[in-house]
């Protein structure tokens, strides 16, 4: 195996404040690695558990909760 | 005109009877191919593509349609196949005459040739199409070039082969060359002068007729009435007769207006100061790479002449050591700009982080006198420039006399900091920090409104008036009264708005006209059909990212039926064209590839309800926040990622449903909490516009710190008349209830629904309904026990005590001999990295004073930068001037206070003698910190407000939206915001009441959309979403089952999580809607 492993990483962000800690690192231009996928809500406080089982039962190597 | 009617390929067409065939085929929607055929230019018929079947009298024959009238009955084909077969001969013969040009290799691979089969003529650029000559002969009048010699010889050239004197370099010739054979050195040896771009600066170029820049509003272009040759010559013409809409006006004159108004705000901005002032400075205009800050601002940006790529303007190299210089033309006596332009300092620093970002080997420096560094934020901003980014900040100001070297890099010389010797260092590139002065025709605008202006040319206004001109009604904004930032505008603005609108309060609304929006299509029972459009965002997402691949990767996703890429997709032209194709291509579901939906959602959801689309059936892929900016260096899987953010999006935009928003009502009251200079001025703000309000204050007495100021620089200024005017005016307010010693115990609501308790001064606990809320709840000096024998000594003493005792005869001047004061003692320290603002300008304030008492007084300012900016600048030029000494220290050597017999000594190493000193001071004055309230955490949560991490309250964006909190109809006002002056508080109040007049004007808002719904026959009543609900809003109804009011949640969906039946889900996240993302993650 030639292959280093990229993980697949699943981000439920919080419109108000990691959405836009997202939207500022934008702006600074802060590099991160890019194996992560954003996806919004209106706040974490909608993020339970079949929402993440699921996001592994899609694929997820990983979730992150950000809110 | 006449009309004639004739069929094309079967379809009736009506054409007006001076068309050719070729106009009303195009009209009619039909493609033809041709390159000799221009809008603007008699038609020649020489290139012979154009050519269709025409039957006319019982007969059919070829014809070049482009040279063919229109007649009545006429039959005409373009796509049958003796015209295919004849226009293919006419590409062969093309592509053997010019094998190597890739328009016409392109357009004979769409006839399906890939070779040339005839023998290979001549390896040509010109088809001979003639219209460059046809250009400049029928346009532009000159005939600079024509066809010479015949057959195989024949070419385009000048007469007598020679460069031709004639030609004006105007280009017309070569900009309609459908090959690019033309080039103007070989028509002239006159040089074309390119005409400078003054968005770009001298960097960049445009053209007669254009948009002044991308974003630029309204987003249409313009003619240079002074470089155009229509204007110049009175020929030419090309727009107007390629403008198919008819919008060229060569005729249109300036308009005089008249309106009728009740109130004017003046907001004409600033000008950069221009260099060239003083001839020879820094050598700017005689050494290319010698640039003004905002030729660099330019030189960084994406859609900048360099696409953001840094690089110098003599060679393009990419530069190494760059020096930033600052203060050209600011606080310099000598060429009247005596006045810090307030800005210099944070820009250079934001270029020399962003130049850095951009390109890793720059090395930044950055000459200055001192680092102004006051704004929020801005401290710790300055502390990661050096540490983070590495740029060196050097204080000495480099000889305005740069030598040039042969290499085009640049020596300069400056004074070494420990004032021993000079040093010489060379850079590749030079920026000139430059300042902002008043604009040109401020002058004639004061003439015109009778309004005075200063000494600089700002205008003039009262201290503690802020934004008032000199003659009534007259407001002013901006930079337009001295140097500002974004966000000092942004406030600024908002008071000038209030102040103009509290004088027409009564004609509010008459003039207002609703918008109307089409009917909006019913797609419940359509299929999806998708658009996704990906924007380049200039190059700022472009750059990093695939963008026509990501287009095409989002035309093969399931129900996508439509894509494609723009320049800026959110530029009105794109907007009027999304609309468009949403109709066009029946689109019932859109997806904008681009930046964030925090700031642009808004705008394309309103173009999708422009063209009947409910706005809940869109979605942002966020690429440019998300993958280019932050991906900058992994191009592919920057790609990759945009790719996987389209295809989540396609994916969740297929789930959405329409929802619909309905009006809820608006408590017209407003609350102001915090009975200090900005509490007292937002609340009589808000009375005076109409609304009632509940001014509460913690202490006793209203008037919180501007109690315990006397007096200000300025001497027409009295902040004491000033609080006793306040107090009067708010006691005598009948708009206005007033509780001192009264506190905020609970707080609840929304946005036009607030409910707070407040306890009163007697403990009776009363209940107050409100739309909006301003916070001004001040903030604290800081009491620095401990430090510098303060409470030890008497003679130690904070600026305010000391300003106490001068207003109060508590102390004589006359019998001082020596006084010292030390800065930032509690600011800009690691645990409190901001800078407090007001204190240099204090220090001084009290320097001036004492040394006005008595002349003799020693004093001595022991500082880090003396951050006296905008006009602040003159008072530390007139303390200087009265012989108060100024003294640097670093915060690795602070002052050493010591007593003995009561004597205070205070010893400090002076940079400038390279030695310790030692001075006796009789009285010894701290310039104290701001500190936010002690209680200002416990407070903040009980308001859900944010603060920032040095326990200010944190507005909604930093630049853009100072005075609101992101919660909805809060807003903030004052030193809870952060540390400031007397005048910028009375200007952030009236702001404030300003932002929250645009809550409490309107007849109600719109409830609904995102927010949880209750599917009631789920509902067990088990209480946990009324317990779990961070702002209380479900209610168990009579009928025995929880109820959500939409207009007071706020969609986060703690509920719908926690209900253990599943019977509350969120519109617009409903489960399956959210993972309609993840279920294409890895697909």
């Amino acid at each position: 195996m030639t292959d280093t492993y990229e993980p697949k990483v699943i981000a439920f962000c919080c419109h108000y404040c990691t959405y836009s800690a997202a939207d500022l690192a934008g702006s600074m231009r802060l590099e991160y690695a890019p194996n992560i996928r954003v996806v919004k809500l209106m706040c974490t406080g909608k993020v339970d558990v079949p929402l993440l089982l699921r996001a592994f039962e899609d694929g997820a190597d990983a979730a992150f909760v950000g809110g | 005109m006449n009309t004639v009617n004739l069929e094309i390929n079967g379809k009736a067409v009506t054409a007006t009877e001076d068309m050719t065939v070729l106009q009303a085929a195009r009209d009619a929607g039909f493609t033809i191919p041709t390159l000799c055929y221009h809008e603007a230019l008699t038609p020649f018929g020489g290139c012979r593509l154009c050519q269709v079947e025409i039957t006319s009298g019982g007969r059919t024959r070829l014809a070049t349609s482009c040279t063919y009238k229109v007649e009545e009955g006429l039959i005409v084909t373009t796509d049958s196949e003796p015209v295919i077969r004849a226009r293919k001969i006419v590409m062969e013969m093309l592509l053997a005459r010019c094998p190597n040009v890739p328009l016409i290799q392109d357009m004979a691979r769409d006839f399906g040739i890939e070779k040339p089969r005839l023998k290979k003529i001549k390896d040509e650029n010109c088809i001979l199409c003639g219209m460059c000559v046809r250009m400049c002969a029928e346009r532009m009048g000159v005939s600079a070039i024509s066809f010479v010699g015949r057959g195989i010889h024949r070419k385009i050239d000048t007469p007598f082969q020679v460069q031709s004197n004639v030609c004006r370099t105007c280009g017309a010739c070569a900009s309609v060359c459908p090959t690019g054979a033309i080039t103007i050195e070989d028509i002239t040896s006159n040089v074309p002068v390119p005409i400078p771009s003054e968005f770009d600066t001298v960097l960049g170029t445009r053209h007669p007729i254009y948009v002044p820049f991308p974003q630029a509003i309204p987003n249409v272009p313009t003619i240079d009435k002074d470089t155009c040759i229509h204007f110049l010559t009175d020929q030419c013409g090309v727009c107007e007769s390629v403008c198919k809409v008819g919008a060229i006006n060569y005729e249109q004159e300036d308009e005089i207006l008249e309106l009728e108004v009740g109130s004017i705000i003046l907001a004409p901005g600033f000008k950069p100061y221009d260099p060239n002032y003083i001839e020879g400075d820094y050598g700017y205009n005689r050494m290319p790479n010698v640039v003004t800050s905002l030729e660099f601002e330019r030189v960084l940006s994406a859609s900048g002449p360099y696409q953001g790529q840094v690089m110098r303007p003599s060679d393009g190299r990419h530069p190494e050591k760059v020096a930033w210089i600052q203060c050209v033309g600011s606080r310099k006596a000598e060429i009247c700009k005596d006045y810090c332009s307030s800005v210099c300092c944070m820009y250079a620093t934001k270029q020399a982080i962003i130049a850095r970002e951009h390109d890793a080997r720059i090395h930044p420096t950055i000459f200055n006198m001192d680092i102004r560094a006051f704004g929020k934020g801005f401290e710790r901003y300055y502390v990661s420039a050096q540490e983070k980014f590495g740029v060196k900040y050097i204080q000495a100001m480099p000889s305005p006399m740069v030598r040039e070297l042969g290499n085009g890099n640049l020596l300069l010389e400056y004074m070494n900091e420990d004032g021993q010797g000079k040093t010489a260092e060379e850079f590749d590139m030079i920026v000139l920090s430059i300042g902002l002065e008043p604009s040109e025709h401020t002058k004639e605008l004061a003439k015109t409104f009778s309004i005075e202006l200063d000494d600089f040319g700002f205008c003039k206004i009262p201290e503690l008036e802020p934004n008032i001109a000199s003659s009534p009604g007259i407001y002013v904004s901006g930079a337009f009264s001295a140097p500002m930032d974004i966000p000092e505008s942004v406030m600024n603005a908002s008071s000038a708005a209030f102040l103009a609108s509290r004088d027409i309060t009564e004609a509010r609304g008459t003039l207002v006209t609703e918008r109307e929006y089409p009917p909006e299509r019913d797609v419940s029972d359509e299929e999806p059909r998708v658009g996704v459009f990906v924007c380049r965002c200039g190059s700022n997402i472009a750059r990093v990212v695939d963008v026509p691949g990501v287009a095409e990767y989002a035309k093969t996703l399931p129900n996508v039926v439509y894509a494609e890429e723009n320049i800026y997709t959110c530029s009105t032209d794109t907007q009027i064209k999304m609309a468009k194709i949403i109709e066009e291509h029946g689109l019932n579901r859109v997806v904008v590839a681009s930046c964030s939906p925090r700031t642009h959602e808004p705008l394309f959801q309103d173009t999708c309800r422009e063209a009947g689309l409910n706005k809940y059936l869109f979605e942002m892929a966020n690429i440019r926040d998300q993958c280019s900016w932050v991906h900058a260096t992994h191009m592919p899987e920057a790609t990759a990622k945009s790719k996987d953010l389209v295809r989540m999006s396609v994916s969740r935009v297929c789930m959405l449903e329409p929802l619909h928003e309905s009006p809820s009502p608006i408590t017209k009251n407003g609350l102001v909490i915090g009975g200090g200079a900005a509490g007292m001025n937002s609340a009589l703000g808000l009375a005076a516009q109409g609304f009632e309000t509940v001014l509460v204050e913690r202490e006793s007495e209203l008037g919180g710190n501007l109690r315990h100021i006397y007096y200000t620089n300025e001497k027409e200024s009295d902040p004491q008349v000033l609080l006793k005017s306040l107090i009067e005016r708010v006691q005598n307010e009948p708009r206005l209830t007033v509780y001192t010693g009264a506190e905020v115990k609970g707080f609840s609501g929304y946005v036009g629904n607030y409910h707070s308790t407040i306890r009163t001064s007697i403990g009776e606990d009363v209940q107050v309904d409100h739309g909006i809320v301003i916070l001004a709840t001040g903030a604290v000096e800081y009491k620095p026990e401990g430090e510098y024998l303060y409470g030890e000594s008497e003679n130690v003493m904070t600026q305010h005590e000391l300003e106490e005792r001068i207003a109060t005869n508590g102390i004589d001047a006359g019998e001082l001999k020596s006084v010292v004061m030390i800065q930032c003692v509690g600011s800009r320290e690691p645990e409190h990295n901001y800078c407090s603002r007001v204190c240099c300008t204090a220090a001084i304030k009290n320097a001036i004073k004492l040394k006005d008492a008595n002349p003799d007084v020693n004093i001595y300012v022991l500082y880090r930068d003396m951050r006296t900016y905008a006009m602040k600048e003159l008072y530390y030029q007139e303390a200087r001037k009265k012989g108060v000494l100024f003294i640097r220290y670093e915060p690795e050597r602070k002052p050493d206070v010591s007593q003995a017999d009561g004597k205070l000594k205070v010893k400090i190493f002076d940079p400038v003698l390279d030695d310790e000193v030692s001075i006796p001071a009789d009285k010894l004055i701290l310039s104290t910190a701001i500190r936010p309230q002690p209680d200002a955490a416990e407070f903040s949560s009980k308001l859900k407000l944010p603060l920032t991490a040095d326990g200010f309250y944190m507005e909604a964006h930093m630049k853009l939206r100072p005075l609101d909190f992101v919660n909805e109809g809060m807003y903030l006002c004052g030193l809870a915001h952060s540390p400031k002056f007397i005048s910028e508080s009375l200007s952030q109040a009236q702001g404030a009441a300003s932002r929250a007049v645009t809550i409490l004007s309107q007849p109600h808002l719109m409830s609904g959309g995102v927010v949880s719904v209750v599917n009631q026959g789920d509902c067990v009543a088990c209480l946990t979403c009324v317990r779990v609900c961070p702002f209380n809003v479900p209610k168990i109804n009579e009928d025995g089952v929880a109820e959500i009011e939409p207009a007071a949640c706020q969609g986060c969906g703690i509920c719908a999580s926690a209900c253990p039946c599943n019977a509350i889900s969120v519109q617009h996240y409903r489960d399956e809607q959210i993972m309609a993302k993840s279920a294409v993650l890895c697909s």
